[in-house]
């Protein structure tokens, strides 16, 4: 555990060298190297991702200290914090945008990795583990919005818990799990509490681990495209070098958060009333809205069969797919260029903005 | 006439008998078999109405009203000696409804809780009154509200005694200059209701409790209310506001005066949204109609009104600068809903009005105006918090830049030493 002779360390070093093994670290975060290329840029957002993770993670703990997961309690507890608390406001608003921009950045990262094919063999891990990833953030994401319980994530949930029922078979038992009950009560409140501070957390931190692990291990996917065009292999090593470029991006990230923060506070709204109608114009987050647009345009029969139950079937399927690509796209696994599979992603990226596009300007009656 | 129409019925019926003699099997009314098929719309119509009235969608036949026998194809159906009355006459319309109607343990059986005393409030009503003592044939019968054949329940919209449809029936008669002449009586009470804030509660705001004719005037037994029980009408609905005029020093003026309470100032069908600007000694204001600002009501009256403006004026303010910090973000809900003490400490003085005193109105009015002014302060402490944060996003903006901007340098620095090695 000896530090390296050739560079004269502090006595804070060497002390800690000798107990952490500082050396050890320094060596791998050197020997980690960044492929230069054009496409280079996608590579932050992966960082990205994770830095507004932890942002989640400290900000959420803030909130803690102060939320009160129960029906009667936790409208008045949130008012209280955005109302009386110092900077309450700010931590709430940053949780909540900061949720927001992670999960657009886990998007942009999720296609960037599809398009430049960087899940091709042996890399299958890093992208189950990333998936896992994408469905526990929106995971996160469906669990988190119910908690202020507000009028709107009322109504939201019960529609949004309403969907995976129609399944067969096992559809009104997930609705039940969901719900812990026939309806969004304040039970709901209290699981959907225990999800999103407990359970979504515990996965994510063994997904992530492996995630990181795999990218650690594999370093970074060239594009086959660039591996193809030959000539020399320019690197960056990651640390300082990209390090000090992700902190860049990182910075940037601070600054949006707090300008969003001070002049668009996340608002509060209504407390929810089971009693009282639903409002017009219910609508789910926006990473959630090209699947409820795309419900709301089905039929109500697709031979013989309801439209929701082949709506629903039709994403579960469509995630699996997904998941399973790096298994279905055999010539990219060979090395030869697949052109099949760059445009199955355009297509879904197309589809995926039009039908959010069409749920905030089509008439929420249509 | 009758009798060729009679004739003719006879033959339509005789004719039509190999058919109706089936049909007749399934339907055996026989009224409403001749009166379908006679094709004369004056006959045939009373059938049409008929199958959508109460008492057909309840089992009643013709023969309920009007005698007869429903079983007989031909003319004996009309027989007097079966009891056939033809078109009942006016006078005789409210006994003739009252058979059943005034009937409780018949009516019992088709609705509980309609009440039987609708026969005894018409005689003592206008309407019953003089037909009864002067025979006066013209005046509202039974069927001049209940169109006699298409007697719908008052919650059907398209019933004739529907809340949106009573001043309509009432107004047949009483807008109608010609009919009314005989009376010596103002035709221009629907006009004017029409304008009033009961109609517009009623008809824009789609609130159906919202008074018409019958309210204020009952309906079987309506009359003119006296002018010593207007008070008690409005106070059917306004209990507040009648019950603080009872006791006010105002009850006893206007009784002396022979003046109704509440018309006197707020009119009677043309009543119109009340506002803190009838307090005045100015138009419209209903005071100086009495008081100038020489004598003590006047005064008191100019008083009343400031304690009202000054809470009005408060709570005003407090809700808009609320307003404009929830505008721009803020959480002032708490605020806001606390602020809704002001407002209704504001409908207690505009109601405690009625009591003519300045001590009454400011007892409600003070702790409102503690409540909007502490909200204001509320409000501006907010829009200071507002400008805070706009100030430290600022420099906190100032801060990462100037942390970017060292990071950028020093990735060039580092770099540029790269190279140079």
């Amino acid at each position: 555990m000896a530090a390296d002779a050739t560079k004269p360390r502090g006595k804070l070093w060497s002390w800690l060298d000798e107990r952490v093994g500082l050396a050890d670290l320094e060596k791998l975060a050197k020997k980690k190297q960044i492929p230069v290329h054009r496409h280079m840029v996608w590579y932050y957002l992966g960082g990205m991702t994770l830095f507004l993770f932890v942002i989640q993670v400290m900000s959420g703990i803030l909130l803690l200290l102060y939320y009160r997961p129960s029906a009667e309690e936790a409208y008045e507890s949130v008012q209280f914090l955005m109302a009386e608390v110092q900077f309450g406001w700010l931590v709430r608003s940053i949780h909540a945008w900061s949720s927001n921009l992670m999960i657009f950045t886990l998007f942009v990262h999720l296609f960037s990795v599809l398009m430049l094919k960087a899940y091709r063999p042996p890399r299958e891990i890093t992208w189950f583990s990333g998936m896992g990833l994408l469905g526990l953030a929106l995971g996160f994401g469906f669990t988190g919005y119910l908690l202020p319980w507000n009028e709107l994530a009322f109504f939201a949930t019960k529609v949004g818990t309403e969907i995976p029922g129609v399944i067969p078979l096992v559809g009104p038992f997930f609705r039940r799990l969901l719900r812990g009950g026939d309806e969004v009560t304040g039970a709901t409140l209290t699981r959907f509490y225990g999800i999103h501070v407990a359970i979504l957390p515990a996965l994510t931190m063994l997904a992530l681990g492996l995630h990181l692990f795999m990218v650690q291990k594999h370093g970074m996917s060239t594009p086959p495209g660039v591996e193809r065009q030959g000539g020399e292999k320019r690197v960056m090593p990651f640390f300082p070098n990209f390090f000090l470029r992700d902190l860049v991006g990182w910075l940037s990230a601070v600054a949006a958060l707090a300008a969003l923060a001070a002049y668009f506070p996340v608002e509060l709204g209504q407390k929810a009333d089971p009693f009282q109608p639903a409002p017009i114009g219910i609508k789910p987050e926006w990473y959630f809205m090209f699947m409820f647009q795309t419900l709301k345009y089905l039929p109500a029969e697709i031979l013989w069969i309801e439209g929701e139950i082949l709506g629903v079937l039709g994403f579960g399927l469509g995630g699996l797919f997904l998941l399973m690509v790096p298994f279905l796209d055999r010539r990219t696994a060979r090395g030869e260029p697949s052109q099949l599979f760059a445009w199955i992603g355009i297509g879904i990226i197309g589809y995926i903005l039009v039908l959010t596009y069409l749920g905030y300007t089509v008439s929420p009656t249509k | 006439m009758t009798r060729l129409y009679a004739a003719a019925c006879l033959i339509v019926v005789a004719l039509s008998a190999p058919f109706w003699e089936v049909s007749a099997q399934e339907q055996p009314d026989s009224c409403v078999a001749c009166h379908q098929n006679f094709g004369d719309d004056r006959l045939g119509k009373p059938v049409k109405e008929f199958a959508s009235d109460i008492h057909s969608t309840r089992g009643f036949g013709c023969v309920a009203c009007h005698g007869g026998d429903a079983n007989d194809p031909g003319m004996g159906a009309m027989d007097r000696a079966k009891g056939y009355i033809g078109k009942p006459a006016r006078k005789e319309l409210a006994q003739l409804c009252g058979r059943c109607h005034s009937d409780a343990r018949f009516m019992r059986q088709y609705n509980p809780s309609l009440r039987v005393d609708q026969v005894a409030e018409y005689y003592t009503s206008v309407h019953g009154q003089r037909l009864s003592r002067n025979g006066d044939e013209k005046v509202a019968v039974c069927v001049s509200c209940h169109p006699a054949h298409s007697i719908r329940p008052p919650s059907d919209p398209r019933s004739s005694i529907h809340p949106l449809k009573v001043a309509e029936t009432c107004g047949r008669c009483h807008a109608d200059a010609k009919t009314m002449e005989p009376y010596k009586i103002a035709t221009d009470q629907l006009g004017k209701y029409r304008e009033s804030i009961h109609w517009r509660t009623m008809s824009v705001k789609g609130d159906l409790s919202a008074p018409t004719c019958n309210d204020c005037h009952g309906n079987h037994g309506a009359a003119p209310p006296g002018m010593s029980w207007v008070g008690n009408v409005c106070g059917q609905c306004h209990t507040v506001m009648a019950e603080f005029f009872a006791q006010s020093r105002h009850a006893k003026v206007f009784a002396q005066m022979g003046v109704p309470g509440c018309a006197t100032c707020h009119s009677n069908h043309d009543i119109k949204e009340t506002g803190d600007a009838m307090v005045s000694l100015e138009q419209p204001g209903v005071c100086v109609g009495c008081h100038t600002n020489q004598d003590n009501g006047g005064k008191v009256a100019l008083q009343m009104r400031a304690a009202l403006d000054s809470l009005s004026g408060e709570y005003n303010k407090a809700h808009a600068i609320l307003l404009q910090a929830e505008r721009a973000g803020m959480e002032v809900s708490q605020a806001q809903f606390e602020l809704n003490g002001a407002k209704d400490a504001l409908v207690k003085g505009r109601a405690a009005v009625h009591t003519f005193s300045v001590e009454a109105i400011s007892k409600e009015t003070l702790p409102g105006l503690e409540i909007a002014k502490k909200a204001y302060a509320r409000g501006l402490r907010v829009l200071d918090e507002l400008e805070f944060r706009r100030k430290g996003l600022a420099v906190s903006l100032i801060i990462i830049l100037a942390l970017i901007v060292g990071v950028v340098l020093k990735i060039r620095q580092m770099e540029r030493k790269k190279k140079a090695e």
